[in-house]
């Protein structure tokens, strides 16, 4: 039986509780309490727009895309190539030919890291990344730099979590060929000034990825304006379905890389003495595509631009500032992370308790929460510490919940300190 | 059983007096037996000593740190393992492991158990059950004559 919660936040920024009555899940309970989801950097939740084009797809027009002749498959490429046009509008990307629909984030990066990497560094070749980086955005380069003789090099941090640029451009040199950098640390929430970054490596001629899964869906993002050559992001953070997202890769280096993955679709022809490309993006999407998904994607996007990046901004900025003095409060509390640029992210140790006991005890509350490494051990390691707890914010949290998770935290420390 | 009650069988008192006081928690000094154990989900390590004579553990002391359930586990195993025999010692883990891993409704043997039955709770938190038993493999791994056990 779900719960109908009552919120009395009206932000001017945001009508929050309208908002919330668009995503089912918020209403439920768990263990009794009313669901305080603050686990978003782990994954979003959906609003009814995207649950239902899902059911929608299946019931009325499922369809493999760009093979058949018949009405089902003509609506189906439509809504497919719909969505691909929707997520080029919403980086701003020049072209429909510079969107590739990926399996995710992570995907996007190996793409990238193989099919650009392995082609184009030899041995001595650097690769620069930071020590901020999620393992989605340090491994696929640890493997094709042992794969090719190319070195890693890492962009160090500071206390706060922020990058130190003099280090980064101590790092850029002759033998530089990439840098692949996060746009928003899932870890700690520093937004990394990325503009610069690939300015800086640009004026060596140095192509730049940056990793944009926890910026899409806190901030606008413009591709062009940020300038970078391959941004990837993942739907399941910014609301829409899991199994599916995007790299966006400037035509020009898309044009030049070889195929990432074969088979159908992303050939022209085929015979067993050559084999020719298909076009971009399609080069990069072999086999049938996870169709569903990447139209619920669309309406994601949709519902986001709906919303406004920019109100969401705004309205998360204040609601963070309002999370991380509430959590700076409690005796024994340090967080994790301090960056004069945030966004979404409040990470936090406790003396002496360990993030696990906090994770069960605040899921006795309701509190979701994520609590370990986050896919960052060098993070982890920097600060000398195991795990952290982190509550990671979307735009249809409010102080209340901010407030659950507070007193959620004191209550803890009196039980376990 | 509600929630509530879940979560007081889980961090009950027993639990809670041994993750803040542990019990046997030094090292000891040239121990003929040592084993580390790591939880690599997060970051729970703890390493185990143990001295054995004529079959029988003589001494059983931990050093580490991890989350309140493995350090409870931890403190109470070193102090029921202590006067057994290596047999008697190994018969302990398999049903500790048989207790936590069973579903919530299944019948669990506890006959010897004793006052390691607090940790029958952990059941309802699957995401815990290593932290209760990383415990029990290292000691295993420590009678077995090896030097790491993990929960993985």
């Amino acid at each position: 039986m779900m719960t109908v919660q009552t919120i009395s936040v009206k932000s001017s920024t945001l009508d929050v509780s309208r908002i919330r009555n668009d995503f089912p899940i918020l209403s439920r309970t768990v263990r009794g309490k009313p669901l305080v989801y603050l686990d978003n950097a782990n994954t979003s939740q959906k609003p009814r727009a995207v649950i239902d084009a899902l059911t929608d797809y299946y019931e009325n027009y499922n369809s493999n895309i760009h093979r058949a002749t018949h009405l089902l498959s003509e609506k189906a490429t439509e809504a497919y190539e719909g969505a691909r046009l929707k997520v080029q509008r919403f980086v701003n990307a020049a072209s429909k030919k510079e969107i590739v629909f990926t399996r995710g984030c992570t995907e996007g990066i190996n793409l990238v890291a193989n099919s650009w990497g392995r082609t184009f560094l030899k041995e001595g070749d650097e690769v620069i990344i930071s020590w901020m980086e999620h393992h989605s955005n340090i491994v696929p380069w640890q493997l094709v730099c042992e794969a090719t003789g190319a070195k890693l090099r890492v962009i160090p941090i500071n206390e706060r979590g922020e990058l130190l640029l003099d280090e980064y451009a101590r790092l850029l040199n002759g033998r530089t060929k990439f840098v692949s950098i996060i746009h928003v640390s899932n870890a700690m929430g520093t937004v990394n000034p990325v503009r610069e970054i690939v300015s800086m490596a640009h004026k060596r001629g140095i192509p730049v990825l940056v990793d944009g899964a926890q910026a899409v869906p806190h901030m606008t993002v413009d591709v062009q304006e940020i300038g970078c050559d391959f941004y990837a992001f993942s739907s399941h953070k910014m609301f829409g379905p899991t199994g599916t997202g995007a790299l966006y890769g400037r035509a020009e280096l898309l044009e030049k890389m070889p195929p990432f993955l074969g088979g159908g679709d992303m050939i022209r022809s085929v015979t067993f003495e050559k084999t020719s490309y298909n076009t971009l993006p399609y080069k990069f999407e072999a086999g049938t595509p996870n169709i569903a998904d990447a139209i619920g994607f669309g309406v994601a996007v949709d519902f986001l631009e709906s919303v406004g990046l920019d109100r969401v901004a705004a309205y998360e900025s204040e609601l963070l500032e309002y999370g991380a003095q509430k959590l700076s409060e409690i005796d024994g509390l340090t967080m994790i992370g301090t960056a004069e640029h945030k966004a979404s992210v409040l990470s936090f140790v406790l003396d002496g308790i360990h993030p696990h006991d906090i994770g069960t005890l605040l899921d006795r509350e309701g509190i979701a929460v994520r609590t370990g490494q986050h896919c960052c051990q060098p993070v982890m390691d920097r600060y000398g510490i195991t795990a952290t707890t982190r509550a990671s914010l979307a735009f249809y949290n409010t102080r209340e919940e901010i407030d659950a998770l507070a007193a959620g935290v004191r209550k803890i420390i009196e039980v376990l300190g | 059983m509600s929630d509530r009650d879940l979560y007081r069988e889980l961090y009950q008192e027993v639990i809670l007096d041994h993750s803040k006081k542990p019990r046997n928690f030094r090292k000891i000094e040239g121990a003929d037996r040592q084993a580390v154990g790591y939880n690599p989900l997060c970051g729970d390590r703890l390493t185990l000593f143990l001295d054995v004579e004529d079959g029988i553990v003589k001494d059983a002391s931990f050093q580490g740190s991890g989350c309140a359930i493995s350090t409870a586990s931890a403190s109470m195993m070193t102090e029921v393992v202590k006067g057994k025999s290596v047999g008697d010692a190994e018969k302990l883990f398999d049903q500790f492991r048989g207790m936590v891993t069973a579903s919530p409704d299944e019948a669990i043997d506890t006959e010897g158990l004793g006052k390691l039955q607090v940790f029958s709770g952990v059941r309802e938190f699957p995401a815990r059950v290593k932290c209760a038993s990383l415990a029990w493999h290292t000691v295993h791994a420590a009678l077995q004559g090896q030097n790491e056990a993990s929960t993985e």
